[in-house]
């Protein structure tokens, strides 16, 4: 019998995969020869620009034409990594930022994997979280204060989008919960902030925070810039997660809250213990795409002046001695920018597969 | 309610330290700065505040009219090549959404301005991919048709073509509810919206003189223009957009059930109807819901037209607020009129979706 199944037709060769792939029809070969022109007629030339012809080390771009005029000037990202990864943090400190970028990798990736999903990992991210903090800041033990004006690079990019989710997504949660809530202010408290926040653009937030926010305060408290883009960033992207949280409330069955109630839990008890690990499970995959969305949105504060990733590249484009390499300056944030977000994407993707297998998803299903 | 009073009153003394005026009456003082470019509309310096706004709201609307256009045509192509049984296109496009998707529209934007303003040649050496056509590190130049009194009369015709081939549409579709005779409405409307304009250009005499782009001195004359400022915002959103689009395409054709298609072939039906009939009509209800969410994330992006310098809403709003001081109201304008745009496509798309949902079923 095992025999019998094992026996599958053998794989077909090269030449039919092509014929059944690439050349089924006429249109289809004809697209398909298109395609490969285009190939061609551009990947060659991008390789030798992008690589075979590149000029990894030089003092400047102008060095860098006269060493080879066709080719990528990647000269600039190896002398100026250091102020694209920490701005103007001061040099001999380097150091602290490098270390808060270790941090939060490691928070990343133990958040990532799903044997720590446990109440532990909260604890985990506050101390993470608090330790970044000491180490940026300095002041305590014996280590020097460096006020944040002087935080930027890479390491401020990620500082914007980890502490921005770390705050939106408890924030998140109180506005989903309060738009289903059942006390009609509340909801329309609620209803009212998440549509107005969903109407505009980051910019205008971003706006906000920089020139109105100041005015808010009474006289002689001063927010500085940072906490206010962050904060700004914080109320910006709690309305778009707290849309998500609330479908997977909504897909939680009525049953669900129903026998909660009959087991005599508090409204508190029902939603912690009972609605609320359901549906942020299931929301986790719509949830990871709205994390990417934030982490690319943090490049807006290159708007307001803000020393992220960009503004440091942008920066360095500024100087004399690398004026002209924009595209290249662009193509490494391009690169930057997709690695995170393609692992998240990467990610997301992976935990749907296994979430629709999972316990959860059957349950669901069944109802 | 006591923290809204709380920042009011500090607003209000903080206000009156800093010798700010409040109110709207800045808006008609005179602005006092060029802009760029005008959608076609009158503007000086010397006009007003009030009018500099406007221009910054055409120019907006000009984006992502045209952004949402370009997108949809671009996106459809790509979510559709990604469904091809041709693995190499098929891969191509999959190649393309990953990677646009997963890059800043901020960083795209820096990127193809940094290649039409400095890497593009000087008008002098621009390059001419098609006779007429011109790239240069002032942006693109192309030909336009030289006015004439009958393109008027050709808007005209095509607007009767439209009614007509709405009442065409109509008739038809009573007989055939009445008779079940066929009767292709949808060529011969067609026909009449396209052939009406063709007719009073024929009848005109066909007058096709197009005024070109000519070198002279620094810069080209004559001929229509991008600016490069326009050409990579319009580049930006619509290369970015249409990662997005495709993958909504993609999903919507997915989501119509195989056997839909199979008891279309079943009934008889020739491919392209089914596929009218059918597959399309099941496929929009479930694309149309985020593609407004696509649309309107044109329309909120384009606002990062200010990085570049290209004069919208948010650019001429964040030029006057920083004139006058008055932050508040400026960004108070701002919000206002991306509330009433985003609210007015959502409402246009609601009332769209309503239409190609499911009568009587539950949502």
């Amino acid at each position: 019998m095992s025999a019998v199944l094992r026996r599958t037709p053998a794989l077909p060769g090269p030449l039919e995969w092509a014929r059944v792939n690439l050349f089924s029809s006429v249109p289809n070969a004809l697209l398909t020869l298109l395609s490969l022109y285009l190939l061609w007629k551009y990947v060659p030339p991008f390789v030798s620009w992008a690589l075979l012809d590149a000029v990894w080390q030089a003092p400047s771009s102008k060095a860098c034409r006269e060493a080879a005029g066709a080719g990528a000037c990647w000269a600039f990202i190896g002398e100026k990594h250091r102020f694209i990864l920490f701005g103007t943090y001061p040099f001999e400190e380097h150091w602290r930022p490098g270390v808060s970028i270790l941090l939060f990798l490691a928070l990343y990736a133990v958040s990532a994997m799903r044997r720590f999903w446990t109440p532990w990992l909260v604890l985990a991210w506050l101390a993470g979280l608090t330790l970044i903090g000491m180490l940026m800041w300095g002041g305590v033990f014996g280590l020097r204060y460096v006020e944040n004006e002087r935080w930027g690079g890479l390491v401020l990019t990620l500082l914007l989008a980890t502490f921005g989710i770390a705050f939106a997504f408890p924030l998140s949660i109180v506005l989903a919960l309060g738009r289903r809530s059942e006390m009609p202010v509340v909801r329309a408290v609620c209803v009212i902030y998440i549509e107005l926040i969903r109407g505009v653009p980051l910019i205008s937030m971003l706006f906000m925070a920089s020139v109105m926010m100041p005015l808010f305060l009474p006289s002689g408290v001063t927010v500085d810039k940072l906490l206010r883009a962050q904060t700004a960033l914080i109320l910006f992207a709690a309305a778009y997660l707290a849309e998500v949280v609330r479908g997977g409330l909504q897909a939680i069955p009525r049953g669900q809250y129903e026998a909660a109630e009959a087991l005599g839990l508090s409204f508190a008890k029902r939603t912690a213990l009972v609605i609320l690990p359901q549906a942020l499970k299931i929301s986790i995959p719509p949830l990871v795409n709205t994390f990417i969305g934030l982490f690319k949105d943090t490049s807006l504060v290159v708007i307001i002046g803000l020393f992220d990733l960009l503004l440091a590249l942008k920066t360095a484009l500024n100087e004399p001695a690398w004026s002209g390499i924009g595209v290249e300056a662009y193509l490494f944030a391009s690169l930057v920018y997709f690695v995170f977000c393609y692992a998240m994407s990467q990610y997301s993707q992976r935990l749907e597969r296994d979430l629709a297998r999972g316990p959860t998803a059957r349950a669901l299903k069944d109802t | 309610m006591f923290v809204g009073w709380y920042f009011v009153s500090n607003t209000l003394r903080n206000l009156d330290e800093r010798k700010i005026a409040t109110g709207f009456a800045f808006l008609t003082r005179e602005a006092g700065f060029e802009i760029g470019e005008t959608s076609a509309l009158a503007y000086s310096a010397a006009d007003t505040y009030l009018r500099a706004l406007g221009i910054g709201i055409a120019n907006t609307f000009r984006i992502a009219v045209i952004g949402v256009v370009l997108a949809t045509l671009l996106g459809t192509l790509l979510g559709l090549a990604r469904l091809s049984h041709n693995w190499l296109v098929a891969r191509l496009a999959a190649l393309y959404v990953e990677v646009i998707r997963n890059v800043p529209l901020l960083v795209q934007l820096f990127f193809w301005y940094t290649i039409i303003s400095e890497n593009l040649p000087g008008p002098r050496d621009a390059l001419s991919p098609l006779p007429g056509v011109f790239l240069s590190n002032r942006g693109i130049k192309f030909p336009l048709p030289q006015d004439h009194p009958v393109h008027l009369w050709m808007v005209a015709a095509l607007l009767a073509g439209a009614v007509l081939a709405w009442l065409l549409a109509r008739w038809a579709a009573r007989r055939q509810a009445a008779t079940g005779q066929q009767f292709p409405s949808f060529w011969a409307g067609l026909g009449v919206v396209l052939g009406l304009p063709l007719l009073v250009f024929l009848g005109a005499g066909a007058p096709h003189e197009l005024e070109q782009p000519v070198l002279s001195g620094f810069n080209f004359t004559g001929g229509a223009t991008l600016t490069p400022e326009f050409a990579a915002l319009l580049f930006g959103l619509v290369i970015y957009t249409a990662a997005f689009i495709a993958e909504i395409v993609r999903a919507g054709v997915l989501a119509v059930d195989r056997g839909q298609s199979e008891a279309a072939h079943a009934l008889g039906l020739p491919r392209r109807r089914a596929m009218r009939l059918v597959i399309l009509p099941q496929a929009l209800r479930v694309i149309v819901p985020p593609m407004t969410s696509q649309y309107l994330n044109i329309t909120k992006n384009s606002s990062l037209a200010v990085a570049i310098g290209y004069p919208d809403l948010v650019s001429i709003a964040n030029t006057t607020l920083n004139q006058t001081g008055q932050a508040i109201e400026g960004i108070l304008i701002i919000m206002l009129v991306y509330l009433t745009l985003s609210l007015s496509i959502s409402a246009f798309m609601n009332w769209y979706n309503r239409r190609v949902a499911l009568t009587g079923a539950r949502a």
